[in-house]
């Protein structure tokens, strides 16, 4: 595989040898080929079927790949191809994952060719294997192939299948890449292919205006965040000549003072194409409708994995971050507020999958608040288990909403099946669906001993903890944040609840004769949704605090793998936790509110079922008529929430509308105008001259020979004396 | 493949034939009949594309000079010669003309139907022209050849061109017109003073000019190339030529004509005078008429209505990038810019035959006249959007190499000029994904786009290796970098460093310099030597 190396990338090609003798990985670059492999399989599949479909559609055919008895190779074969290569792709990953010394202490660097070499940069084509790199590598693969496997029920019957499949496997290409690149730069790769692949994925089915507008408002908005992302890395290399990961966090603390202004910068614009990436204030606005594309892709896109992207980059750059504490409050400021504003939104929201779009933006939110007080861990924590239970919120509404399509078909009338006014009572049509989904429920609601509980505990808890420590500056701001990290817990408990009742529960009001098409998901789609339900149940088990394993959270002390996570991850974070502590102080042991971690632990699980219970029983009460009946939301608050705060129309009247008018005054006025008004003149100007000048047109030689001495004289000596 | 082209002595005689073929060609197709035109000219210049192809073998860099080089006498009384050679930026520039050319002629087959001999006699002959500009390094050549290629497109434009075609010939005549003349006379002025009696490359370098003279000349350079390139406000003459000219020559207008100015920065402008190109306030102008130009034509291009049109001002945010990239004066710019250089042309040229495809079944060039038809043409719709891709710098394709290398080089010198140039990337998306969405997507709700042909045969040709050269530079550009390396260098350590290497230099060369040059004293700064126009004039 080491073709071309270049003089300049054998320095890290000698890095990986030296580490070779800790460890030698299995085959890694595979586990990333493996992807593109199939993604060039599908699309070559894609075409060739795409072929038929526009030669029926140029005669006025209708062309339905599943009107015969067997549907043809095209639509066959992704089938195996896709999930396929997930499945080999993540028992790969597995072996590695076994393999690695669990006290590795450097990371293992795999060049495969120089990719960018000038004289004065380097970078390579290369893979880096730690283990934060290998725990999103397991998320990646293994949840994406789960949902790869679901995508065969939920788009078995669509067209586009085998094209659906090749943006899919290429979304995780650039995925792995994303989170095994060994530098800023390859990640930068990654980071723009997943933007890539959702703008595809979102706009899927781009024959609908509304998609397509969708996916490139998260494509530009992405893009908005990309410049950030570009720009630190443009001080990283100022400061450390290389955009390499090893060499900038080893000499990070040498080269910046804690605090200082260049280390703040580079922080804050990783913070903006981070906030881009994961969905957050003030760049949030994409995510919502990004829930155009596949319910799948929502689930594997837009919940598991890309946009967590962000929360793994400052994982990554913990170092960076923790020597700017002003740039840590930010993006801890940023993910509480964003927390909460989401889950405000998502209490008035009708369609199932904005209430889950904006529970996504909100639980990044989370992770985004763990990462800025320094809790690397515990987000990274949060990232896996919602991964979990999220990803199975989504595959769970993607079964309903399967359900609910075939339901509106014999349906009287337009029927929207996202519209849980519109639902209600599909428990009994669907109960391993509603089961599962009530499993991630509690999760994400942070109830013992779901997984969520132990990972948004473990956030809030370090939140507090470090408000309180001796020497942080920001001790009052992180007390604040606790306090607003806490409600939105609460939040979370409910909107979710609601949609559960709403959807599950009470009278069914689908309608009569669509009612009865209702049905239970077929196995190829329930038996993910099984596998996801018992991560999300057991999940949380990985990283059990010492504090709390002795407690009724830990079963006393019977729970095994306490604190594995925190142990697996601390080759990558030790050295911001060093930093930390030296600037901050050791964190507390009591919140700001008095009390301790088991108490908090506690008072908060109690707090989140006590939410659960009130909204089956307010939920369950209200009634609720189908949405083609129902006005909306009443009051003004609720109207606002419902509105979305309104961000997407002020963005509109401050950003989007000035740009394009400006965008129209330059064509009109200056481009056209001043510009093409002075050549204009110019040319008629010279056609005036050129008449004039034509008496001089004499046809006397010497009087032409003059003319031209004296014009190369004026010119000549303009430009002596001038 | 270096023994077999060795054994030809294919270094001996490639840069002519690469200026000459085409010329024979010109030639051949004005002999045959109208019908066999396109193919002859077709052969002819894919002949010239493979010949050129050894050069990615045979060149070497060296140390950054040219090689190949050959000078014959042309016109001995006035000091000008028939000199060519080629070094690490010119390979490229020669490379692309070469394969964008035979590109263009294939893609035009369906869209010229008039006059054809005429045509295509006119496509070879501007293909000479552009290639003897890139490997003239006599600057008497180099002007005859740029002078020449002006020829050709003026016809292209003028004849087989749109309805405004009269308006957008003479527009774009008047507007390199009036920049070339400019730049004869500073031609002239830097032959007369630097006393030498020569026209070569050499005698230009070390012409010994005053700061003050540098400025002038340099300002009447940099009008000249850049009205080529074209950058802002010097850009209008573009969008109207690209919108009225016919696809094949919008594609030679996008991949090569414009390189033809930034190429002209990198080899005469910054050699040549380098005291004025360092000089802040002349980098400074530069560098904010380069921002300019990506922010401002990309927000005219995202109003554009004719797709054309659109495509066209892209190409002035994209150079934007070429200029910003080149006067940072830092390696990784100048190396970014030669890439962005390469990008565009590909990228570009790409967008601009697509374009052409559609015009020609649809003949309209309004977006609104299209969507859907990626559900009719999905092989079109698949190398729209991977060519659209590469020319909004997405990782993985040739433009994104060339503007984070532009943009990365400018930022180390210019950090707040970089910082609003990295806009652009936004703004880039900003105008290209609305017009694909419109074209490609949406419903295809307008009965005549129903019968929108897929690619043909003979368009996937075309599109194939365009699609191929975006991808390979995108994802493994070294062995591009590494061959235009050292002459980067030359040109960089030219402009950084020319009293301190000039005073270098003397210690060991006094002897030779002295004799060819008795009027310079070796001891003294060329800065601060007498303006030679006030040295008496020798008759030689």
């Amino acid at each position: 595989m080491v073709t071309g190396v270049s003089a300049a990338s054998l320095a890290s090609a000698g890095m990986a040898v030296q580490a070779a003798a800790e460890w030698q990985p299995i085959l890694p670059g595979l586990i990333v080929l493996l992807p593109l492999l199939g993604f060039v399989l599908n699309g070559i599949l894609a075409l060739q079927s795409a072929r038929h479909s526009s030669a029926a559609l140029r005669e006025g055919r209708d062309w339905d790949p599943f009107a015969g008895a067997r549907p043809p190779a095209t639509h066959r074969l992704p089938t195996w191809i896709g999930p396929g290569v997930m499945g080999l792709a993540f028992a790969l990953a597995l072996l590695n994952f076994l393999g690695m010394p669990a006290d590795l202490h450097d990371p293992v660097v795999v060049p495969y060719w120089g990719w960018i070499v000038t004289g004065d940069l380097s970078i390579a084509a290369a893979i880096q294997l730690d283990q934060l790199s290998m725990v999103m590598t397991l998320v990646v693969t293994g949840v994406g192939f789960l949902i790869h496997v679901f995508s065969v029920g939920y788009m078995g019957r669509d067209p586009g299948y085998p094209r659906y499949f090749a943006y899919l496997n290429l979304f995780v290409f650039f995925m792995l890449v994303l989170v095994l690149g060994s530098g800023f730069a390859t990640m930068f790769v990654g980071w723009e292919g997943v933007g890539l692949c959702s703008y595809l994925l979102i706009g899927y089915w781009f024959s609908d205006r509304e998609k397509s507008d969708a996916g490139k408002k998260a494509f530009i908005v992405n893009r908005i965040g990309d410049v950030g992302f570009l720009l630190a890395m443009f001080l990283l290399f100022n400061g450390f000549g290389t955009l390499d990961f090893i060499p900038i966090f080893a000499g990070a603390e040498n080269h910046f003072a804690a605090g200082g202004v260049t280390i703040t910068a580079i922080t804050l614009l990783l913070l903006l194409g981070a906030a881009g990436k994961s969905a957050q204030l003030p760049l949030h606005i994409w995510l919502p409708d990004a829930m155009a594309g596949p319910t799948p892709v929502s689930a594997l896109i837009h919940a598991a994995t890309m946009v967590t992207a962000g929360v793994y980059m400052v994982a990554r750059s913990s170092v960076l971050f923790a020597l700017a504490p002003t740039s840590q409050a930010v993006v801890a400021g940023v993910g509480v507020l964003t927390a909460l504003v989401a889950a405000t939104i998502a209490m008035q929201q009708y369609d199932i999958k904005k209430v889950l779009a904006y529970s996504t933006v909100s639980q990044l939110g989370f992770m985004f608040m763990a990462v800025g007080v320094g809790a690397f861990t515990a987000g990274i924590f949060h990232l896996v288990t919602h991964a979990f239970f999220k990803a199975l919120l989504f595959l769970g509404a993607g079964a309903v909403i399967h359900a609910m399509h075939d339901a509106a078909h014999h349906g009287d009338g337009h029927l929207d099946e996202q519209d849980m006014r519109n639902m209600g009572g599909l428990r009994k049509y669907m109960p391993v669906t509603c089961a599962v989904m009530w499993i991630a429920t509690l999760a994400i609601a942070g109830i013992w001993p779901f997984a969520g509980f132990f990972s948004k505990d473990e956030i809030i808890w370090y939140t507090a903890a470090w408000a309180g420590a001796e020497s942080n500056p920001f001790g009052q701001l992180y007390a604040v944040y606790w306090g607003l990290a806490l409600l939105t817990a609460l939040l979370t408990a409910f909107y979710m609840t609601r949609l559960m009742v709403m959807t599950f529960h009470g009278a069914n009001r689908t309608g009569k004769a669509a009612s009865s098409h209702l049905h239970e998901a077929p196995n190829v789609m329930t038996v993910p949704l099984i596998v996801l339900a018992v991560l999300s149940v057991f999940g949380g088990w990985i990283n059990v605090p010492n504090a709390l394993s002795d407690s009724f959270a830990g079963l006393w002390g019977s729970l095994p793998m306490t604190e594995w996570l925190h142990h697996w991850l601390e080759p990558v974070t030790h050295t911001a936790a060093e930093i930390q502590v030296a600037g901050f102080g050791e964190a507390a042991h009591a919140a700001p509110a008095g009390g301790g971690e088991v108490a908090w632990a506690l008072i908060s699980t109690v707090a989140a079922a006590v939410i659960v219970a009130a909204a089956v029983m307010f939920v369950g009460r209200r009634k609720y008529v189908p949405a083609a009946q129902d006005a909306g939301p009443r009051g003004a608050l609720p109207r606002f929430v419902y509105n979305k705060w309104y961000f997407d129309e002020l963005y509109d009247a401050v950003i989007v509308r000035p740009v394009l008018a400006l965008s129209r005054w330059c064509w009109k006025a200056i481009d056209t105008v001043v510009i093409d008004g002075f050549v204009n003149f110019t040319g008629n100007f010279a056609r005036l001259a050129g008449w004039a000048t034509s008496l001089f047109q004499t046809g006397q030689v010497n009087m032409y020979a003059f003319v031209l001495t004296l014009g190369v004289l004026f010119v000549l000596g303009a430009a002596v004396f001038l | 493949m270096t023994g077999l082209l060795a054994s030809i002595l294919y270094e001996d005689w490639i840069l002519h034939a690469l200026i000459w073929l085409p010329l024979v060609g010109t030639a051949h197709v004005l002999l045959t009949s109208a019908e066999r035109a396109k193919d002859i000219a077709f052969r002819w210049s894919a002949l010239v594309f493979v010949l050129s192809l050894g050069l990615w073998w045979s060149f070497d860099p060296g140390d950054g000079g040219f090689t190949m080089v050959s000078t014959a006498p042309w016109i001995e009384s006035w000091g000008v010669s028939y000199a060519l050679g080629i070094d690490g930026i010119s390979v490229f520039m020669v490379l692309l003309t070469t394969f964008t050319s035979a590109i263009a002629i294939l893609g035009s087959f369906e869209y010229v139907k008039k006059r054809r001999k005429a045509f295509y006699a006119l496509m070879l002959l501007l293909e000479m022209g552009v290639v003897g500009f890139f490997l003239a390094t006599d600057i008497f050549l180099f002007y005859v050849f740029f002078e020449l290629t002006l020829v050709p497109m003026y016809f292209i434009v003028g004849i087989w061109g749109g309805q405004r075609r009269i308006y957008a010939a003479i527009k774009f005549f008047l507007y390199t017109a009036v920049g070339s003349l400019l730049m004869l006379v500073a031609i002239l002025y830097v032959y007369f003073s630097s006393g030498t009696g020569s026209f070569g490359y050499e005698a230009f370098m070390n012409a010994g000019l005053s700061l003050r003279e540098q400025l002038w000349l340099f300002a009447a350079f940099a009008l000249a190339f850049g009205i080529k390139v074209p950058i802002f406000p010097f850009h209008t003459w573009l969008p109207d030529a690209h919108v009225e000219a016919p696809t094949p020559g919008s594609v030679i207008l996008a991949s090569v004509l414009l390189k033809m100015g930034t190429y002209g920065f990198l080899r005469f402008l910054l050699p040549f005078f380098p005291e004025a190109a360092r000089h802040p306030v002349v980098v400074m102008v530069m560098l904010v008429l380069g921002v300019v130009g990506i922010i401002y034509a990309a927000w005219v291009a995202a109003v554009q209505p004719d797709a054309k049109k659109l495509v066209a001002y892209t190409s002035v945010a994209h150079m934007g990038f070429v200029v910003i990239g080149v006067f940072a004066l830092t390696l990784n710019g100048l190396q970014g810019g030669m890439v962005v250089m390469i990008s565009h042309g590909i990228s570009t040229g790409a967008l601009f035959l697509l374009l052409g495809m559609m015009y020609e079944r649809r003949h309209s060039r309004l977006i609104e006249d299209y969507g859907g038809i990626g559900r009719v043409a999905p092989w079109f719709a698949t190398a729209f959007v991977i060519t659209a891709l590469a020319s909004i710098g997405l990782p993985g394709t040739s433009g994104f190499v060339g503007e984070f290398l532009a943009l990365l080089g400018t930022f180390e010198t210019h950090m707040v000029v970089a910082a609003i140039a990295a806009t652009g990337v936004v703004f880039a998306a900003y105008y290209m994904l609305p017009m694909v969405q419109r074209v490609l997507f949406n419903k295809l709700d307008k009965p005549e786009n129903r019968t929108f042909a897929d690619l043909t045969r003979r368009e996937m040709a075309i599109m194939a290796p365009l699609v191929a050269l975006m991808i390979w530079i995108g994802v493994h550009p070294t062995p591009f970098l590494e061959r235009m390396e050292p002459s980067i260098e030359v040109v960089l350590e030219r402009v950084e460093g020319a009293p301190r290497a000039a005073v270098e230099t003397m210690e060991g060369a006094t002897m030779v310099e002295a004799t060819v040059n008795p009027v310079e004293d070796p001891s003294a700064d060329p800065a601060i030597l007498p303006a030679p126009a006030n040295v008496p004039a020798r008759e030689d």
